[in-house]
């Protein structure tokens, strides 16, 4: 345990940030330039970090594999941005919203970094809307906001049902003005695969040209991974289809530690699948629950079309289960009970796997013009999926992998447990515990890259200011290229039947089934020996045409599933270790007699960080024991 | 449904492509268009052929990533939809389905579906966005704007920089593109301030990066996903005239 310090600052919780900053090493502008920093990622904490840090004068080196830093899937957000504005004065504070997250989160947060993140939420807006992002607004001119996941006030900012999107538009544009500037070089159709270390700190990365297929390197004082979640472990999630895990997996095993894999949110209101080819699934955004009941028929395989059923065959279960939240629960709440009445036979179509989100009641109190102005381009969408024109007929809806809590270590400083690697956004595990709370994410991703982070990494670049420019044609460089190379051959080598694409298929699968919104201790243990299975025999059968050294998505597939099989093992690994319910992690042997989860504090309130221990070996745990001064533990309940 | 595909095939820049020629025996018509060609591809995988190279990341219309020519329209015949939303429905048993890149000087094609849209970005570079420092910004509710203008900024601002409009274009003009994001900043008062020197950075570089004159066809407008509107090209030739 003693190779976790979270260092976190002295003195009372609302004190720290202050002092914090006020205490940290600087680095003398003049210098700035000299240090080279690489940014992993263009969503919001990427493209946001490397535009305050070329703002600050340091030399940035931004990365993402899309053809666009502007396509990051920071893009497809929907819901909204969360602040502690309290603009309508409906009793909201920083304090309140700290609160929110670390209740939400199942107590399995670390105190300090949450409240920081509430703490600089006020300025995240204030900065989104000083770039020209169009949130929506009241007749006034003032800011709207809409109450939004689980939570009792108003706080939720938005540009209709496309508020990741012009946040993103917003941190593109500031990022261009940085490239203009020359402060920051843009590198796009690259992925990296790996992370190259010097005497034990972050000094590097091997990427591919996507376009050329050419192996490069990339050097820099500091590494900085901002590359998003990896939810796509289900196959089929909300997420984009070439999203991946592989970043962050390949510093995970250069010795950065993983903390709870196992917490990964499904959200409730997605499309279900339609056939078997589908590649993704579409998320229908939380803000309907707002105005859309939830229901199943009462009588079990009832196939009559959804308006044929009587108002009291119809069973609301989220409003009969859980009477002061209703249809407002949390995600986690709201998707296991999705799948309760469904795995009970209460579903509904041919699958069986879909639930009603119906809005008559709201179109009847409101009118169809005010439903329309709320959530008009979201029917649209589903029209466009489905066929079915849902003011006239309810939306059918079911739960898909959507949000990893989970990720790369890091301490108050987000640096990761490898020197000079910092990791910020999605891709660290660390303010949302055991569950994420709906429009917190974009808030969290923007203060980490925007206000977080660049004040932190000249703590540890002070100390870089004599350190000449890296070159890449060290030792290290060359050995990580040449892995980073064997690796792809092998993959092409194989030669064998299957499509990258039909493993993964076939892995999400066995995740969704043993490890997904409910998990118990046999389920597991099978899930690790299917995926052992079904891992040797990507190595024996796998088929990738083309070559390395061109345009090659096979290719690029094939690497990403290949990693995938390595972080299920581990994030199946965590969900055993961890003989509690708590937040989104649901353990079908522990809960209270009415089926909610029960949480285990006396045992389990800490956060698991796993170490690489080599191929062969199994990971060793390191716990970071969760210290609640400021907040009593209490049970979650939304009855 | 049986499909016959005519997919443009083109290894690299450098070489000429040409019109390959695809069964399929099996397409339901529940599946996404894209999701058709995932199909196509794991068979020529399995075939031991060159699959088919496309861009493609979000698959639900906001990324801007995908984008092909379908039976002669951007993102196919369904209006205000892109190519990962369209559904398979909308085609007929038996059809024959006709896919392409982008045709425009300034998107030169990188391999088979896949082209190059960097201009794009480099038109943003110039000058798309607001000089306001992180940690600089005054109090969100300080600056108050009236309901209809920031719902009319929103309206522009949702362009996903896909490029149909500039691949509907006869004259491969980018004026629909540059034109939303030119009327996003200067409907905004914080947009305001810059918008002149913004104006003349932008339009001098889209005529330096390639792309062709505006001759009001409505083209773009026609096939824009995001449904994009002609009026932003007025405002932006307004724009730019005030700014000299
Ligand atoms: C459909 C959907 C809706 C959502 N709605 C909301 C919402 O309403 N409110 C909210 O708060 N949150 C929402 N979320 C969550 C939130 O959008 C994300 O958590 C957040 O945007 C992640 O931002 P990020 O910067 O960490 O990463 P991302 O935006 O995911 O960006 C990752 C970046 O990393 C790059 N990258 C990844 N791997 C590599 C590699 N190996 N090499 C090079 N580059 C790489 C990618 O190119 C990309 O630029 C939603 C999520 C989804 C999927
Ligand atoms: S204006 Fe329309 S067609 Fe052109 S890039 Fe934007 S969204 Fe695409
Ligand atoms: S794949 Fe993102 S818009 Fe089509």
């Amino acid at each position: 345990m003693g190779k976790l310090n979270s260092k976190i600052p002295e003195g009372p919780l609302a004190q720290k940030w202050t002092s914090y900053k006020a205490s940290v090493k600087l680095v003398n502008p003049a210098n700035k330039k000299k240090l080279e920093i690489i940014v992993i990622g263009t969503g919001l904490s990427g493209a946001g970090a490397s535009s305050a840090l070329g703002e600050l004068g340091y030399s940035v080196k931004t990365f993402c594999y899309q053809d666009s830093p502007r396509r990051a899937h920071s893009v497809a957000a929907q819901g909204g941005i969360n602040a502690a504005k309290n603009y309508q004065s409906d009793g909201d504070s920083i304090y309140r919203l700290f609160y929110d997250m670390i209740k939400g989160g199942d107590f399995r947060a670390r105190e300090a970094n949450v409240y920081r993140a509430a703490e600089v939420s006020n300025q995240v807006i204030d900065h989104y809307t000083a770039l020209g992002v169009p949130f929506a607004r009241d007749y006034g001119g003032t800011l709207n906001t809409r109450s939004f996941g689980g939570v009792q006030v108003s706080r939720t900012f938005y540009s209709s049902g496309q508020t990741g999107q012009q946040c993103l538009l917003g941190t593109y544009s500031s990022l261009n003005r940085q490239i203009k500037q020359g402060n920051v070089k843009m590198f796009p159709r690259r992925e990296m695969l790996d992370l190259v270390l010097i005497d034990g700190k972050a000094r590097g990365i091997i990427a591919r040209n996507l376009i050329t297929g050419e192996i490069e390197r990339h050097a820099a004082h500091a590494v900085v991974l901002a590359t998003g979640g990896y939810g796509t472990i289900y196959y089929l999630s909300t997420l984009a289809v070439n999203s991946n895990a592989s970043a962050a997996w390949k510093a995970h095993k250069k010795g950065a530690f993983f903390a709870n894999p196992s917490f990964v949110q499904i959200h409730p209101t997605c499309v279900p699948q339609l056939n078997e080819f589908q590649a993704k699934l579409t998320l229908m955004s939380e803000s309907l629950r707002n105005d859309g009941r939830v229901w199943v028929p009462k009588t079990k395989g009832d196939k009559r079309p959804a308006n044929a059923i009587p108002e009291e065959e119809r069973d609301y279960y989220l409003e009969r289960r859980y009477p002061t939240f209703g249809n407002l629960v949390p995600r986690d709440v709201a998707s296991r009970a999705a799948k309760e009445r469904c795995d009970a036979g209460y579903g509904l179509g041919e699958t069986g796997l879909a639930v009603n989100l119906d809005f008559k009641d709201a179109i009847k109190k409101q009118g169809k013009k005010a439903i329309e102005n709320k959530y008009g381009n979201l029917f649209e969408m589903y029209k466009n999926i489905t066929g079915i024109d849902s003011y006239e007929e309810p939306m059918r809806i079911y739960p898909a992998g959507h949000y990893t809590m989970g990720g790369l270590w890091v301490d108050y400083e987000l640096m990761t447990t490898i020197p000079g690697l910092y990791a910020i956004g999605e891709a660290n595990f660390s303010d949302h515990g055991a569950n994420r709370l709906g429009a917190s994410s974009l808030m969290q991703t923007s203060g980490d890259g925007y206000f977080i982070l660049p004040n932190t990494v000249s703590n540890y670049l002070s100390n870089e200011i004599r350190v000449p420019n890296i070159s890449t044609d060290s030792p290290e460089f060359a050995e990580t290229e040449k892995e980073v190379v064997e690796r792809l051959k092998k993959l092409i080598s194989i030669k064998g039947k299957k499509t990258a694409s039909s493993f993964h298929k076939r892995l999400g699968k066995i995740m969704w089934d043993y490890c997904g919104m409910i998990r118990n201790e046999e389920g597991l243990k099978k899930a690790l020996v299917l995926i052992k299975e079904l891992k040797d025999e990507f190595w024996r059968d796998l088929k990738v045409t083309g070559e390395y050294t061109e345009l090659n998505q096979e290719l690029e597939k094939a690497g990403r599933v290949a990693d995938y099989f390595e972080v299920t093992e581990l994030l199946v690994t965590d969900a055993l270790n961890r003989k509690e319910s708590c937040g989104a992690h649901f353990r079908e042997e522990y809960q209270t007699p009415d089926g909610e989860a029960k949480r285990n504090d006396e045992e389990y309130a800490y956060v698991a960080a796993w170490e690489y221990a080599g191929e062969d070996n199994p990971h060793i745990l390191h716990k970071e024991e969760l210290k609640f001064e400021e907040v009593e533990m209490k049970v979650r309940s939304y009855k | 449904m049986k499909l016959t595909l005519k997919i443009w095939r083109q290894k690299n820049a450098q070489v000429k492509g040409n019109f390959e020629t695809y069964r399929m025996d099996n397409v339901s018509p529940e599946m996404a268009f894209l999701e058709m060609l995932d199909s196509l591809n794991k068979r020529l995988v399995e075939e031991d052929k060159d699959p088919v190279a496309f861009d493609h990341d979000c698959r639900e219309g906001i990324c801007g990533s995908c984008g092909m020519y379908i039976n002669g329209h951007p993102h196919g015949p369904v209006p205000a939809i892109t190519t990962c939303h369209l559904s398979m429905r909308f085609f007929k048993d038996g059809e024959t389905v006709w896919i392409e890149p982008w045709r425009a000087k300034p998107f030169p094609v990188i391999k088979d579906l896949i082209v190059d849209r960097s201009a794009f970005d480099k038109i943003q570079i110039a000058g798309g966005y607001i000089s306001v420092n992180t940690g600089s910004a005054p109090e969100a509710n300080n600056i108050l704007v009236p309901k209809n203008v920031s719902d009319e900024a929103f309206n522009s601002a949702i362009c996903i920089g896909c490029g149909a409009c500039v691949a509907a274009c006869k004259n491969a003009s980018a004026m629909l593109f540059v034109s939303a994001r030119i009327s996003q900043f200067a409907l905004l008062p914080q947009g305001r301030i810059e918008a002149k020197a913004r104006v003349r950075a932008m339009v001098d570089k889209m005529d330096e990066v390639g792309f062709g004159s505006c001759s009001n066809t409505g083209a773009c407008e026609a096939e824009c996903p995001k449904q994009i509107k002609l009026t932003n090209i007025a405002r932006m030739n307004r724009e730019f005239y005030k700014a000299f």
